[in-house]
């Protein structure tokens, strides 16, 4: 019997041998060659991608920081996961000053781009879409960034996400700008998380356009959150998250929606026709979906200091998304008439200080109708006068370097 | 010293046959070897597969469920360190350990892998004429940490992998089994407990899952360790978990277990599925961070339509039933680690959760 370094040897030797003859060793597929360079990566690292569509069939992973993935372009760069049958990301991402621009992630079973915490995280024209269209079983999520600070999403576009399409989430110091999100179930969740600026971003087409919630449960309680100059229209696709999901509960036709967020300014916004109407606010109590009874120690459900100004509305109100809201439609405006642009669930905290305001509207002749849900909707109204308040703007996020 | 392992390495390679008990050897983290049987730790001799005297063997009580897969353990020491106890941490080990897991399977005549086990868990009776081998993966502790890498079994040999690889291996039933050797990264997707300092720990190597009776020992194996001078420190009493399959022990207890090694790496409060707000390690938490009444956060179509983690006593109403009794890898729950569904795991947490009482409003 042959010593194994005998044998390592021989098969060295032979190996030399071989390429000698040779005029180059075999060369790995982009895709491996690809996973390598994840696999492998250091700080600095740059990483590109070229022209073509490459199929995959497992996650991809990068934990080192400070690398930078690079495409030739959303349309030209294209990392497919059609097929995938391991893994529950397309990309998944563990590290800090990440940046990734210029591809597409398609067709992944679950969430397309996954971070999770990190800190200086670019996500730049990056299209994550489920081709097939609007779908229950398509991934969740497409741009997911969790437990990140100081991050900047921009020019991305996100289409048929059963979730959110852009979902921020637990993280702080965030802008989300020049975005296009369509026909997911949330165009963009910017959820439990602190200091977040959205704007000019064009959200059409989804569920619900753009949202600004909070869920108990978690450590970090979001607030203070800048929605503007953005574009959403048409928010009326049916709701297709998987039931128990938190965005199962948006009715279709919601414009901006906030959910037991404190602190969004929402203005100068071009919102129109969405068809529950074009901002909804509420409180967790009317989330539509479970775990309410233990609530009250850990989690506040109330939305608070909520300022709503120089929007530019139109149409929208007219198909509400839920049954009951369909009812108070037809109560008090008839079954041909149309919610106004604000809705509200009317829901205040009992123990609410009295200086605390809960929403201001300046917005011309924009009304918000409460629908008194805490009170069987026997008090539902429009009374402009009790939203004629004013609380403190919130500054411009500042990301540290960019 | 160096002269009589010298002259034993210099018989090694004169006859080989018989004796394969060479030097375990150590690389950094620059120079690792591309066959396995460099390491000395863990190699084939024939159709045998043989573990270095000096790497003890070791077993856990509930393991973490990898397709069936059966896993033989080592752990080696450098000569003269020991590791120092922790009574609920991962034990701290010297620089120079070296951890092993050889996962592999019984085969049928035709060569098909089956899941059913009757392996007791001595190294000798593995042979790839009756076993089929998969991967080893190792725990290197560096002088900077733990590093974990994965070996792969083409042959007689295995070869290092950093890229992982999907296997498709077939099941006695004929069924396709896409068994998925992690990359290096994913290594750390389970073994990085701590995700916000992302160090790299064994999961194992704690005093809950290590604290049992080892048949190839015939003693408890920690203190089979302190005898050897392996471990220091040792405070009592120690935790245990329970054997998943142990009907002796209570099923909470056996399911708080399977739920602690099979989530808890990435459930915990520092883990990377903090996220969730969901814990489900073996430490007390609030019931509802362990799931009771618990809405899911960002659990996409992995809810399964459901709307709690667990609806007490309704195992069919709760999301973490679901997540175990699917191989969706969207859905299911681990994410990483197994393609099929484990049905005697699934059984045992519904169990569990058909004898909780509450109600979710």
């Amino acid at each position: 019997m042959m010593n194994s370094n005998t044998i390592k040897l021989l098969s060295t030797l032979g190996l030399s041998a071989v390429i000698a003859a040779c005029s180059q060793a075999p060369q790995l597929s982009f895709q491996d060659a690809f996973r390598q360079s994840l696999e492998t990566a250091k700080p600095g690292d740059v990483i590109t991608v070229p022209e073509g569509t490459f199929a995959f069939d497992r996650s991809l992973i990068l934990n080192a920081d400070g690398v930078t993935i690079r495409g030739q372009g959303m349309g030209k760069s294209i990392l497919s996961f059609k097929g995938q049958v391991a893994g529950a990301e397309g990309l998944s991402v563990s590290a800090n000053d990440f940046t990734i621009e210029d591809l597409a992630i398609e067709d992944t079973i679950g969430d397309a781009l996954k971070v999770n915490e990190g800190n200086n995280i670019v996500i730049r024209r990056v299209r994550t879409e489920w081709t097939n269209g609007p779908d229950v079983n398509n991934g969740a999520y497409g741009i997911y960034p969790v437990q990140t600070t100081n991050i900047l999403l921009e020019g991305n576009v996100a289409i048929a996400a059963s979730d959110a399409g852009i979902y921020v989430g637990q993280s702080k110091q965030i802008i989300v700008r020049n975005n296009r999100a369509e026909f997911n179930v949330a165009g963009i969740e910017i959820e439990n998380s602190i200091g977040a600026d959205v704007y000019q971003n064009t959200t059409n087409n989804n569920t619900g356009g753009i949202l600004v919630f909070n869920m108990p449960h978690i450590t970090q309680r979001g607030y203070a959150t800048r929605v503007f100059d953005n574009d959403v229209n048409n928010n009326n696709t049916a709701n297709f998250a998987a039931p128990g999901t938190a965005v199962s509960g948006v009715p279709a036709g919601s414009g901006v929606m906030v959910n037991s967020n404190d602190q969004v300014e929402i203005f100068n916004n071009r919102i129109a026709d969405n068809n529950t109407a074009n901002i909804v606010i509420s409180s967790y109590f009317s989330a539509n979906y479970a775990g309410q009874q233990e609530l009250a120690a850990e989690f506040d459900p109330y939305p608070e200091e909520i300022l709503i100004y120089d929007n530019t509305f139109s149409g929208g109100g007219t198909t509400p998304g839920f049954d009951y809201l369909v009812e108070i439609r037809d109560a008090i405006y008839g079954v041909d008439g149309a919610f106004p642009d604000i809705i509200w669930d009317g829901i205040i905290d009992p123990n609410k200080a009295e200086e605390k305001q809960v929403i201001c509207v300046d917005n011309g002749d924009a009304q918000l109708l409460s629908v008194d849900a805490a009170n069987e909707f026997k008090g539902a109204g429009v009374d402009m006068q009790k939203y004629d308040c004013t609380v403190a703007k919130l500054a411009p996020i500042e990301l540290a370097s960019n | 010293m160096s002269t009589i392992k010298a002259l034993v390495a210099g018989l090694c390679a004169s006859i080989l046959v018989g004796c394969g008990q060479g030097e375990v050897k150590h690389f950094d983290a620059n120079e690792y070897p591309q066959a396995l049987s460099d390491w000395g730790i863990i190699e084939l001799q024939g159709t045998q597969l043989k573990v270095n005297d000096s790497a003890v063997v070791y077993e856990l009580n509930t393991a973490l469920f990898s397709d069936y897969a059966l896993k033989l353990r080592t752990v080696f020491m450098p000569v003269g360190e020991s590791a120092n106890y922790h009574p609920s941490e991962t034990f701290d080990m010297p620089v120079g350990s070296i951890i092993s897991k050889t996962f592999f399977y019984p085969k049928d005549s035709e060569g098909r892998l089956l899941t059913t086990n009757t392996w007791q868990g001595d190294p000798k009776e593995v042979s790839t004429s009756t076993h089929h081998l998969v991967e080893t993966r190792l725990l290197v502790k560096q002088t900077g940490g733990w590093d974990a890498i994965s070996y792969i079994w083409q042959g007689q040999e295995a070869y290092l992998s950093i890229t992982g690889k999907l296997q498709r291996l077939t099941l006695a039933n004929n069924k396709q089994l896409n068994y998925l050797i992690p990359s290096r990264n994913q290594c750390a997707s389970c073994h990085a407990t701590n995700h916000t300092t992302k160090t790299i720990r064994p999961i194992g190597i704690k005093a809950r899952h290590l604290n049992r009776a080892s048949n190839l020992y015939q003693a408890n194996q920690l203190t089979h360790w302190q005898s050897k001078g392996m471990l220091q420190g040792v405070t009592r009493p120690v935790e245990a978990n329970a054997l998943w399959n142990d009907e002796s022990a209570s099923i909470k207890h056996r399911a708080r277990s399977y739920l602690d090694i099979n989530c808890g790496h990435c459930h915990n409060a520092e883990g990377a599925a903090d996220t969730s707000g969901l814990l489900l390690d073996y430490e007390d938490h609030p019931k509802s961070a362990m799931g009771y009444c618990k809405p899911p956060v960002a659990a996409g179509s992995g809810t399964g339509g459901r709307l709690y983690s667990i609806v007490p006593g309704h195992p069919a109403q709760s999301i973490l039933s679901f997540r175990l009794d699917t191989d969706n890898p969207a859905m299911m729950m681990p994410e990483l680690g197994r393609s099929l569904i484990h049905k005697e795991g699934v059984e045992l947490v519904s169990a569990w959760i058909a004898e909780l009482e509450g109600e979710c409003i």
